[in-house]
C-alpha cells in the first residue's frame, strides 16, 4: 500500500507539473495584452511598457515560466495584477466557502441521487422506475442559473424560509447545495440504478433471499455495498470539480467560491490569480481521485493495491 | 464646463454671531433648528450591491467605475466636483492661485485635516502622493496624467530623487509648476490618482495598501471580508461638517443583479450598484411606485462606432460620411430601452464645448447609397464589425449590420470578450470596432480627454485606444495650442477652439457617435438624498458621503 501511495503521489506532481505548463502557455496565448488592461485606457504607451517591465511580462516565456515555478515551489503564486494582493491570500480567503458547497452539493447528490437510484433500480420497468429517471433527465439537463434563480425566488422570496443568497450560517449553504444536488443527482441516480441491476443479478443476492434474509437486508448489506463502487468515483471526481468552483451556482447565490474568483480573472486578464485558481482545482482533482482510489478497497475486498 | 444642476442640499454652516444681541439669538436659534435638523439626518446605514469582487481601493491603482466612487469616499484630494455635478471646486485646498503665465498653480491647504490613523495631513503628504502615481514601481495607471509638472519625467527615468516642479512651500502650502501651460492641470488633480495618501500607512501594508486603505475621507474602512463584503464606517474627524450622513455603509459583492433586485424589495439591500436587472427595466421605470426609486442622469459618455481609416474602402472620406448617414440611432436607442439619447456629434451634451445648434449627419440611407455610389462603390463591399458580446451590446451589433446591409454593406459580425476586442482595436485590425461596453467615458470633465487618448495622431500607435487609426496633424496642433490657454480668462476662448477642434472632425467622420448612455441607478425607500447624487457624473456611480436615511 506505501509504494502505491507513493507511486500515486508522484504522478499527482506530475499532473500538477504538467496543468501549470499547459495553463501557463494558454493564458499568454490569449490575444489580450495583461499590462494594457491595468494600464487602463488613458495610459500612455510609457505607462503600459513600464507596467509591462514591472510585472516581467517583456522576459521571454521560458524565463518567465522558470521563475514562476521557482516561486511555485517556495509556496508563492505570485501577486495579482489588478489587486496587486497575494494569489495565496486571495484563494485561502475562498477556500473555505468552496469546500462548505463542495461537500453540502455531494451531500444533496447523494440524498437525492441514491434513494432515487435505488428505488428506481427496485422497481426497475415500472412506471416509478420512469418517473423516477424522467426526473433525474430533467434535472441534469435544466441550466443552473435557471434553476438557482427560481430555487431563491420560491424558497426565499415568496417563501421566506431561506436567506436570499449570501454566506455566512448552515442555511445560507442548503439553496445552493440543493440547486447543485438537483443537477447532479441524476447522475447518481442513473449510475446507482444501473450498478444495482448488475448486482442483483447476481448469484449470491438469490442464495440471500433463497436463504430467506429479509428483504431490506439484503439490499443494504449485500447489494449496496458493492453497487455503490461506481459512485464512489462519481464521488471522487466531483470532490474535484467542485474545488474548482462552481461558477454558475456561485454567481446565482452569491456563494464566495474560487469559482467567481477565476471567472472574474478571466475577464480582467489577471493571469495569476488564473494560474493559481487553476492549479488548485487541479490539486483537487488529483486529491478527489486518489481518495476514491483509497476507499474501494474499504468496501470490496477484493480489490487490492499492489 | 455646464453646470447641470444646482448643487445638491448641503448641510447649512454655523454662521459668524453679530454683536447685536438680538441678531446673536436670532442666530443663536437658527444654529440650533439648523443643527437639530441635521442631527436627524445623520446616522444609520445601508447596503450597496455589487456582482463583481472589488479590486482594489488604493487610489493610485484603482480605476475601474465600480470603486471610483468608493476610494472618493475614503480619500480626497486637492480638488473636487460639487455633489452630483461636473462643477470643479477646491476640496482639500482652502484656496489656490494660478500665476499669470498659467505655468504655476500655488494651493493653500486645510488644517486639521486628519487621516484616519490620526495624523494631520500636511503639504509633504500631497507631493508624496503624486510622486508615487509616478513612480513606476506602484504600476499606476494614472502615470500619465502628471507628466506635464516640470521634472516629471527625469523623476520617472530614476535621473532624479524627486519632481523637480512639485514644492513644498511649508507645512500648508504646496506649488506645482507645469513645464507647459496645462488647462486641464486642475481636473488632473481632482483625479482618485492625486488623492493624499499617508506614507507610513503605504509602507506599513507591505504592498498590499488597495486592501488597507488609509485616508482623509468621510469614510473609514471598518472591515474587508475578501470576496463577501466591505463595510465603510463614518470617520468623526472629516473635515466637511456634517458628512457623510450615514454611520456605515457596506458593500456587499458577488451578488447577481437579478438576487440583487429581490434584496432591494425585501430591504436588504438599500442600493443596486449594477442597475435594474435588464429584464425588469421597463416594468420598474414604468411603475409609480418603483419608478420613484430610480434616478437617471447624463455622464459624460458617447457610445460610439470607430472607422478604420487607413483601411479601404474606409479612406475615402465620402464612404465614411455615407455610413453615417445610414445608422437608425433611434433604433438603437430603443434596444436599450431609451436609456440614452441619440447622439449626433462626439461630446456629450455635459460638455461646454458640445455644439447645441449642430445637426450632424441626418439618417438618410437614400443619400448615404448615393454617395457610396458616388465614391466608387454602387454595388456596396464587405467589411467585418467588432463589438463586445455581452448584452445589449451583440443586439445592438446587429441592428449596426441590418442598417449597413440596407444601404449595400455587408457586415461580418465578430462578438467577442472585451479584450479580445480591445487588443483587435488596439492592433488596428478591426475595420469597423462598436465601442459600447467599453465605450468612453471622460475621466474629467474637459474635452481634451476626448481627444487626446481616443482621436490623437499620439495616440495613433499600435496598442492605443485611437482604434480609428485618425490622424489630423492641423487638429492636433490646435488641440495642443488650446491646452495651453490655461488662464481664466482665456476659458471662453478654450470652450470655443475645442468645439470648433470637434466639429472639424465630424467633417472628417473617423466615428459614428450613435448615443449618449444615461446614468441610471435605483435605490429602496431606506436611502434617499438629491437625485444627482444616486448618478453622479464624477462620484460614479453614487456619491456616497450624501447618501441619507429616509425619515
Amino acid at each position: 500500500m506505501i509504494g502505491y501511495l507513493a507511486q500515486r503521489l508522484l504522478q499527482a506532481a506530475g499532473v500538477l507539473l504538467g496543468v501549470s505548463i499547459v495553463t501557463f502557455l494558454l493564458a499568454f496565448l490569449l490575444p489580450a495584452d495583461p499590462a494594457r488592461m491595468i494600464a487602463g485606457r488613458s495610459a500612455t504607451v510609457q505607462t503600459v511598457e513600464s507596467i509591462r517591465q514591472q510585472l516581467g511580462l517583456d522576459r521571454p516565456l521560458p524565463v518567465q515560466y522558470v521563475n514562476y515555478l521557482g516561486k511555485l515551489l517556495r509556496g508563492d503564486l505570485g501577486r495579482s495584477y489588478a489587486q496587486k494582493a497575494e494569489v495565496t491570500k486571495l484563494i485561502r480567503s475562498r477556500l473555505a466557502p468552496t469546500l462548505q458547497l463542495a461537500l453540502a452539493g455531494i451531500l444533496f447528490e447523494l440524498l437525492i441521487g441514491l434513494p432515487a437510484g435505488i428505488v428506481a433500480a427496485l422497481r426497475r420497468g415500472t412506471a416509478v422506475d420512469q418517473a423516477v429517471m424522467a426526473f433525474a433527465f430533467v434535472g441534469v439537463s435544466a441550466p443552473q442559473f435557471v434553476v438557482g434563480l427560481l430555487l431563491i425566488y420560491v424558497f426565499a422570496y415568496l417563501l421566506p424560509l431561506f436567506p436570499l443568497g449570501g454566506y455566512g450560517t448552515p442555511l445560507h449553504v442548503v439553496l445552493p447545495a440543493v440547486a447543485v444536488g438537483l443537477a447532479g443527482g441524476g447522475w447518481y441516480a442513473r449510475v446507482t440504478r444501473s450498478a444495482m441491476i448488475d448486482v442483483l443479478r447476481q448469484d449470491y443476492v438469490r442464495t440471500a433471499r433463497a436463504k430467506g434474509v429479509f428483504p431490506a437486508k439484503v439490499v443494504f448489506k449485500h447489494v449496496l455495498k458493492n453497487a455503490v463502487l461506481p459512485v464512489v468515483a462519481l464521488v471522487g471526481l466531483d470532490i474535484g470539480v467542485f474545488m474548482g468552483g462552481i461558477v454558475i451556482v456561485e454567481s446565482v447565490f452569491g456563494w464566495p467560491g474560487i469559482g467567481q474568483m477565476i471567472w472574474q480573472a478571466i475577464q480582467l486578464v489577471d493571469i495569476p490569480v488564473i494560474m493559481g485558481g487553476v492549479l488548485v482545482t487541479a490539486l483537487f482533482v488529483v486529491v478527489g481521485n486518489l481518495l476514491a482510489d483509497l476507499v474501494y478497497p474499504v468496501l470490496d475486498p477484493r480489490i487490492r493495491y499492489s | 464646463m455646464k453646470r447641470t444642476h444646482t448643487p445638491g442640499s448641503l448641510p447649512p454652516r454655523p454662521r459668524q454671531h453679530g454683536v447685536l444681541r438680538r441678531l446673536g439669538l436670532a442666530f443663536g436659534a437658527l444654529l440650533l433648528s439648523a443643527s437639530l435638523v441635521h442631527a436627524q439626518e445623520q446616522g444609520g446605514s445601508a447596503v450597496v450591491s455589487f456582482q463583481d469582487d472589488i479590486s482594489t481601493l488604493d487610489p493610485a491603482i484603482g480605476y475601474d467605475w465600480q470603486n471610483w466612487s468608493i476610494i472618493k469616499s475614503i480619500f480626497d484630494g486637492l480638488m473636487d466636483y460639487v455633489p452630483g455635478t461636473t462643477e470643479l471646486v477646491p476640496h482639500l485646498a482652502e484656496s489656490y492661485e494660478v500665476s499669470d503665465d498659467g505655468l504655476t498653480y500655488t494651493f493653500v491647504l486645510r488644517q486639521g485635516v486628519l487621516f484616519h490613523n490620526g495624523r494631520e495631513m500636511v503639504a509633504d503628504d500631497v507631493r508624496y502622493s503624486i510622486e508615487r502615481v509616478l513612480n513606476p514601481e506602484t504600476q499606476s495607471p494614472g502615470q500619465g496624467f502628471y507628466l506635464s509638472i516640470a521634472g516629471a519625467q527625469e523623476f520617472i527615468d530614476g535621473a532624479a530623487d524627486s519632481v523637480a516642479g512639485i514644492e513644498v512651500v511649508d507645512d500648508y502650502t504646496i506649488r506645482f509648476t507645469t513645464s507647459e501651460p496645462d488647462a486641464s492641470f486642475l481636473h488632473k488633480l481632482g483625479l482618485n490618482f492625486a488623492h493624499v495618501v499617508p506614507q507610513e500607512a503605504v509602507e506599513a501594508a507591505a504592498g498590499d495598501f488597495g486592501h488597507q486603505p488609509v485616508g482623509t475621507g468621510g469614510f473609514k474602512l471598518k472591515e474587508w471580508v475578501l470576496g463577501q463584503r466591505v463595510v465603510l464606517e463614518r470617520n468623526p474627524d472629516y473635515f466637511e461638517e456634517g458628512l457623510p450622513y450615514l454611520d456605515e455603509i457596506t458593500f456587499q459583492v458577488g451578488v447577481d443583479p437579478n438576487v440583487a433586485f429581490l434584496r432591494l424589495q425585501r430591504g436588504e439591500v438599500d442600493i443596486l450598484g449594477d442597475g435594474i436587472p435588464a429584464a425588469r427595466y421597463t416594468e420598474v421605470i414604468n411603475d409609480p411606485v418603483l419608478g420613484e426609486q430610480v434616478a437617471m442622469g447624463e455622464q459624460m459618455q458617447t457610445g460610439y462606432v470607430t472607422i478604420n481609416v487607413a483601411m479601404e474602402p474606409f479612406t475615402d472620406v465620402r464612404v465614411r460620411r455615407a455610413l453615417n448617414m445610414a445608422i437608425n440611432k433611434d433604433r438603437i436607442v430603443r434596444i436599450v430601452n431609451n436609456r440614452a439619447v441619440p447622439a449626433n456629434q462626439i461630446l456629450p451634451p455635459l460638455f461646454e464645448s458640445h455644439a447645441d445648434d449642430y445637426e450632424g449627419y441626418p439618417y438618410d440611407p437614400e443619400a448615404a447609397r448615393a454617395l457610396l455610389a458616388e465614391a466608387g462603390y454602387p454595388d456596396g463591399f464587405d467589411t467585418e464589425l467588432y463589438a463586445y458580446n455581452v448584452a445589449p451590446n451583440d443586439r445592438i451589433a446587429q441592428a449596426i449590420q441590418a442598417d449597413l446591409a440596407e444601404i449595400g454593406v455587408n457586415v461580418e459580425l465578430r462578438t467577442q470578450a472585451q479584450s479580445t476586442v480591445i487588443e483587435a482595436g488596439g492592433a488596428g485590425q478591426a475595420p469597423l470596432l462598436w465601442s459600447g461596453g467599453m465605450a468612453w467615458i471622460a475621466d474629467y470633465p474637459d474635452p481634451n480627454n476626448f481627444y487626446w487618448p481616443i482621436l490623437a495622431c499620439a495616440s495613433n500607435i499600435p496598442g492605443g485606444w485611437n482604434w480609428a487609426r485618425y490622424c489630423n496633424e492641423d487638429l492636433e496642433a490646435r488641440a495642443a495650442r488650446a491646452d495651453t490657454l490655461a488662464r481664466s480668462d482665456q476659458a471662453d476662448e478654450r470652450v470655443a477652439e475645442w468645439r470648433e477642434i470637434f466639429l472639424a472632425i465630424m467633417e472628417d467622420a473617423p466615428w459614428i457617435p450613435v448615443f449618449h448612455e444615461l446614468q441610471v441607478s435605483m435605490h429602496s425607500t431606506n436611502v434617499t438624498g438629491p437625485k444627482e447624487i444616486f448618478v453622479d457624473p464624477m462620484h460614479i456611480p453614487v456619491h456616497y458621503e450624501m447618501v441619507r436615511r429616509a425619515q
